[in-house]
């Protein structure tokens, strides 16, 4: 697999008037294509930060971030960006809310009418398409905010807290499905979460962040030892409270330093 | 709206006998409540009505309910009441969607822009607390004893305050949301049309619904001191002659259009509510 992003020495201090505040310093990653990470971190470490700074929306305050090798003000790659809840635009149906980013950046032709229709028609929500938000259920509705990203088709996806809106039993679900939609469309992706049990089942690598300011402390490779994958299924791997138990130390001890 | 009463009818299919009972409950309460708002308006007009006949007031001053009838009935026939009425609904629709039009544009630029928004922010404010009437006899002095002074005059009443509640609608749309269009390569043209107007379309509505009174209320204050017509003329010219005939009919009427106006907008709300 090769390198797709590359993070390289990045900080980030946010300024008011009641003075600055360093969410990020000096934290260096690379992301391997295809890859799914995960960032873990207590609230407040500049997870959140992390993302808008890959996604352009903000620009750091020293160090810089590449794909492919390029800056990525230069690169023109595309970047997928899913926030913590759905924001389907409750004025507009299914349909209408998942090519708001090809109505947005003047793609939407007669022939994509064709991909998002499969699009709905693969993840199960062509019946819905002429369906309010307020109609959806939770896990549709994500999968819609999910499909809006996708055909944009972007290069890297990154997800904040994709579920954290969700109650636990529809959450399970709605991560195996999205997890599964990443997989298929063949994506690299990178999610933020608190939940340490979801990022070791969903990840190939966990990226471990102190608190604020927000510092790399660990990388983990998750190898998990059971067949077909899925976020359901790798949470019965043997190796899986293992895992649990390493990030855990390394957070806490995080805690207790403090 | 329709999706919802589909819905509705499918699910009514099912009746139970304790949920018709409820409805039944519902409906008869309903229709107490429209018994008693029909009657407390008969007594009213019957006990205006006798009192005059029996000499408790004076019809001279107080009219009567018959009178105002009358008055009515003559001003059809010689078809000045239409032309009255004619005139004031006029301007006030004239300023109303100037208010409208005007205090969007200048709640856009605003949102567009918080330099602008925070300079001219103690000018609104001054400008809306300022009692509007104060305005009336600079306009006139200004812009004549004609229609423009109280268009101008009723456009000055409703879009101060308009220009600030909608700004501030404006500023209350989610920040999630705006990020999402910038997440999707928009920029801040695309926050406007894809988030912050269609967002605010319920409150746009019932700002109209405040408006559209507040324009009344202005083009009656400009007929009061600037007008050959209107119902706001005919009110003064009445009391100044002592017919009072006319001027209780001209607030009837008034009564009337203003109640007429807001059922309108109220069913332009729920059509466009989902």
């Amino acid at each position: 697999m090769s390198e797709l992003l590359k993070i390289d020495h990045i900080s980030y201090t946010y300024h008011s008037l009641e003075g600055e505040t360093p969410a990020l310093l000096d934290v260096s990653f690379s992301v391997n294509e295809g890859e799914y990470l995960c960032v873990v971190g207590p609230s407040g470490c500049g997870k959140s930060t992390l993302l808008s700074l890959i996604a352009g929306l903000l620009t750091p305050s020293s160090g810089s971030i590449y794909i492919n090798g390029k800056d990525i003000k230069s690169s023109g790659k595309n970047i997928g960006y899913m926030l913590q809840k759905d924001h389907l635009l409750d004025w507009r149906n299914t349909f209408k809310n998942v090519t708001l980013g090809l109505e947005i950046q003047n793609k939407l032709t007669e022939s994509s009418y064709i991909q998002i229709n499969e699009m709905l028609n693969t993840y199960g929500l062509i019946t819905f398409r002429n369906s309010y938000p307020s109609e959806l259920s939770g896990g549709m509705r994500q999968r819609a905010a999910l499909i809006r990203t996708l055909l944009l088709e972007p290069d890297i996806l990154l997800l904040d807290e994709p579920f954290s809106a969700l109650d636990y039993q529809t959450r399970l679900e709605v991560a195996d499905d999205i997890w599964g939609i990443i997989r298929k469309e063949k994506k690299t992706a990178i999610m933020i979460t608190h939940d340490i049990s979801e990022a070791i089942s969903m990840s190939d690598r966990v990226v471990v962040l102190s608190k604020r300011p927000g510092t790399v402390k660990k990388i983990f490779d998750i190898k998990l030892s059971v067949d077909n994958r899925t976020p359901i299924s790798a949470r019965s791997a043997p190796e899986f409270k293992d895992y649990f138990n390493l990030i855990w130390k390394e957070l806490n001890h995080d805690e207790q330093k403090a | 709206m329709s999706r919802r009463r589909k819905k509705a009818t499918t699910e009514s299919l099912y009746i139970s006998e304790a949920q018709k009972a409820f409805v039944r409950k519902y409906l008869m309460k309903n229709r107490r409540i429209r018994f008693y708002q029909i009657i407390i308006l008969i007594c009213f007009i019957a006990f205006w009505e006798i009192s005059t006949h029996l000499g408790i007031v004076d019809p001279f001053i107080f009219s009567s309910p018959s009178r105002v009838m009358k008055t009515i009935y003559e001003m059809t026939i010689d078809g000045m009441l239409f032309y009255h009425i004619g005139i004031t609904l006029l301007e006030t629709l004239v300023s109303f969607a100037l208010v409208n039009l005007i205090g969007l544009a200048v709640a856009v630029i605003l949102w567009w822009n918080d330099s602008i928004s925070r300079v001219l922010e103690p000018y609104l404010i001054v400008l809306n607390s300022l009692p509007k009437s104060a305005l009336a006899p600079v306009f006139i002095v200004w812009l004549g004893n004609n229609m423009k002074t109280i268009i101008i005059a009723a456009i000055s009443v409703a879009l101060f305050g308009s220009i600030i509640t909608m700004y501030s609608d404006f500023k209350a749309v989610e920040e999630d949301k705006i990020k999402l269009i910038y997440t999707l390569g928009g920029d801040k043209k695309d926050v406007l049309f894809k988030v912050v107007l269609p967002a605010n379309i319920p409150s746009m509505i019932s700002l109209m619904k405040v408006n559209i009174g507040l324009s009344l209320v202005g083009v009656i204050i400009g007929e009061f001191l600037a007008a050959k017509a209107g119902l706001g003329y005919l009110i003064i010219y009445g009391s100044q002659v002592f017919k009072l005939n006319y001027v209780i009919m001209s607030i009837v009427i008034l009564c009337a259009i203003a109640t007429g106006l807001y059922k309108l907008l109220s069913y332009f709300e729920k059509k466009y509510s989902r």
